[in-house]
């Protein structure tokens, strides 16, 4: 039952966690700038859907005071797509929004990525994504820097 | 009660198509993107999606342009495309410790790792009207500065080392308790009524949170912190068994630091109230806390004596879609209800006229309140 999910992640070995850095370079990603990254890499064979990419809820959660029991905030949405390459490998992706094409994008890139000859050049394919947005939350940065603000308290007369 | 009628279909027809000329607005003048609206209204989008329980900008653009810009109607949009939508399950709980800061002030603190940071805000500016916006015309770059490398910890964790807070209640793995799944039970636990107040109306939590700061359940408050950014968020599918990075989402977190308390067991600490909410919406936010923390007066040993420290009260009424689909409901055909009682009406009057004639003038102060007291309201007037 959805409502009951673990609140708790399961362990990660290395090999997830740069698995999960290139998801995450895609869901952040605009779908043209997949689609550049998928040029890049070349033709990628017989990509086909495990299931249609789909549009649905994920509950997103918070966590009382910040850091204590979790409670559900509100819904999001999020867009799904899983893919098989002729080769076996099959990809996934789970992106906020409701841009199926971008999602189903994502999932190929994760197929092809699941090949251990071809992660490299995955992750040379997104880093132009990866570096248009570093650049965006850098100077994003820079604009709320500006606005750090130091209080002074002022001394009290007679009163 | 509300009983289904018939007809009327040309008219209902023609009502819609002229709602749509009326959205529509001066054809002369150009039709308004969602893109517009998710880009400049973005304030009232992100109360539409954090009433409408659902992020998703585009969606809560739409909804609002759809709307005519009615707040209520525009999250009554967003929660009926909701239910046409599967739920693939709920995501990690988010991290706002390590939040991207757009904004972030304490008014209990003026100097704090990582440092305040006003960000795009309304605070200190004088409320005259801008005429040059309605000009239009080319708004100046924001200024940089070189960012403060380093982590900028949420209040309450620096306040926690000292036990001079009380800390959050631990994660226990308990199920999360869902009101859009399972109706709500009282006492419900403080997770179900964050979610209730998330998703509640902000001018019924503000006048709640209002309501504590004029004594209805005072609880002595201060702004630990506000934080305002974007966190990651990551969702765990059967298939893949780790939690797969989602996305960004804007949030803002409120953190209130209230009337301290002791007992002979535990030595005297501050007490606290949380507000949680998509986009920037600081004001709900800050309410959300104060009326949290209003509430858990019986978890505090506070009395119980005003609406904000009423669950029921809070819970039933906070939210806008049920409060409007009650009352506007009144507005649709009644007329078969109507009916029986002005009938009984006027079979009442009949019996009080028999009653009259039989009894004499002796009976005149027995007239009906409401015409009796009709004068007076008019006097006041």
């Amino acid at each position: 039952m959805p409502t009951a999910t673990s609140t708790r992640s399961p362990p990660r070995t290395p090999e997830t966690e740069q698995r999960r850095a290139v998801m995450a370079r895609c869901a952040l990603a605009t779908r043209e700038e997949l689609r550049a990254a998928l040029d890049r890499l070349g033709p990628v064979d017989g990509a086909e859907d495990l299931r249609p990419a789909e549009t649905g809820l994920v509950m997103a959660r918070g966590r009382i005071g910040g850091d204590g029991r979790a409670f559900n905030l509100g819904e999001m949405t999020v867009t799904r797509a899983a893919v098989r390459l002729s080769g076996g490998e099959t990809g996934f992706a789970y992106h906020l929004g409701r841009d199926r094409e971008k999602a189903r994008l994502a999932a190929i890139l994760d197929a092809v990525w699941q090949r251990p000859e071809r992660r490299a050049a995955v992750e040379a394919a997104l880093a132009p994504a990866a570096g248009r947005r570093a650049a965006e939350d850098a100077a994003a940065a820079r604009r709320s820097a500006a606005t750090k603000v130091n209080f002074f308290t002022m001394v009290r007369g007679e009163d | 009660m509300y009983v289904a009628v018939k007809g009327g279909e040309a008219a209902i027809a023609n009502a819609h198509r002229l709602l749509a000329e009326a959205r529509r607005g001066d054809p002369g003048v150009p039709d308004l993107a969602v893109e517009q609206i998710a880009g400049q209204l973005s304030l009232l989008v992100d109360r539409v999606m954090t009433e409408g329980s659902l992020y998703d900008p585009g969606l809560a653009a739409l909804a609002l342009k759809q709307a005519r810009g009615d707040l209520i109607e525009a999250v009554f949009l967003v929660r009926a495309y909701r239910t046409t939508l599967p739920r693939f399950g709920a995501g990690e709980p988010v991290d706002t410790g390590a939040m991207r800061l757009a904004r972030r002030v304490s008014a209990t603190f003026k100097d704090l790792p990582g440092g305040q940071v006003l960000g795009p805000t309304f605070d200190y500016t004088h409320r005259l009207l801008d005429f040059a916006l309605a000009a239009g015309g080319e708004v100046p770059a924001a200024a940089q500065a070189e960012p403060e490398p380093g982590p900028a910890p949420r209040v309450t964790d620096l306040l926690a080392g000292d036990g001079l807070i009380e800390p959050s209640p631990p994660e226990e793995g308990a199920p999360v308790g869902d009101l859009t799944r399972e109706p709500v039970d009282y006492p419900a636990d403080r997770a179900v009524r964050l979610q209730a107040l998330a998703r509640g109306d902000e001018g019924f939590v503000l006048a709640l949170g209002y309501a504590t700061q004029r004594g209805y359940g005072r609880t002595h408050p201060f702004v630990g912190e506000v934080r305002v950014g974007e966190v990651e968020v990551e969702f765990t599918p059967e298939e893949l068994g780790f939690p797969v990075p989602l996305g960004r989402v804007a949030l803002t977190e409120c953190q209130m630091v209230n009337q301290f308390k002791g007992s002979a067991a535990v030595p005297p600490q501050f007490t606290r109230g949380y507000g949680l909410a998509f986009g920037q919406c600081e004001r709900k936010a800050m309410a959300m806390a104060l009326v949290d923390r209003a509430l858990r007066a019986e978890e505090l040993g506070e009395p119980v004596a005003s609406p904000a420290q009423d669950q029921e009260f809070v819970l039933a009424h906070c939210d806008a879609l049920q409060a409007t689909g009650f009352v506007e409901h009144l507005k649709l055909p009644h007329y078969v209800d109507f009916q029986a009682e002005l009938e009984l009406v006027r079979r009442m009057r009949a019996e009080h006229a028999r009653q009259g004639e039989g009894q004499g003038q002796a009976q005149g102060q027995g007239q009906g309140q409401g015409q009796d007291h009709l004068p007076s309201v008019e006097a006041v007037e």
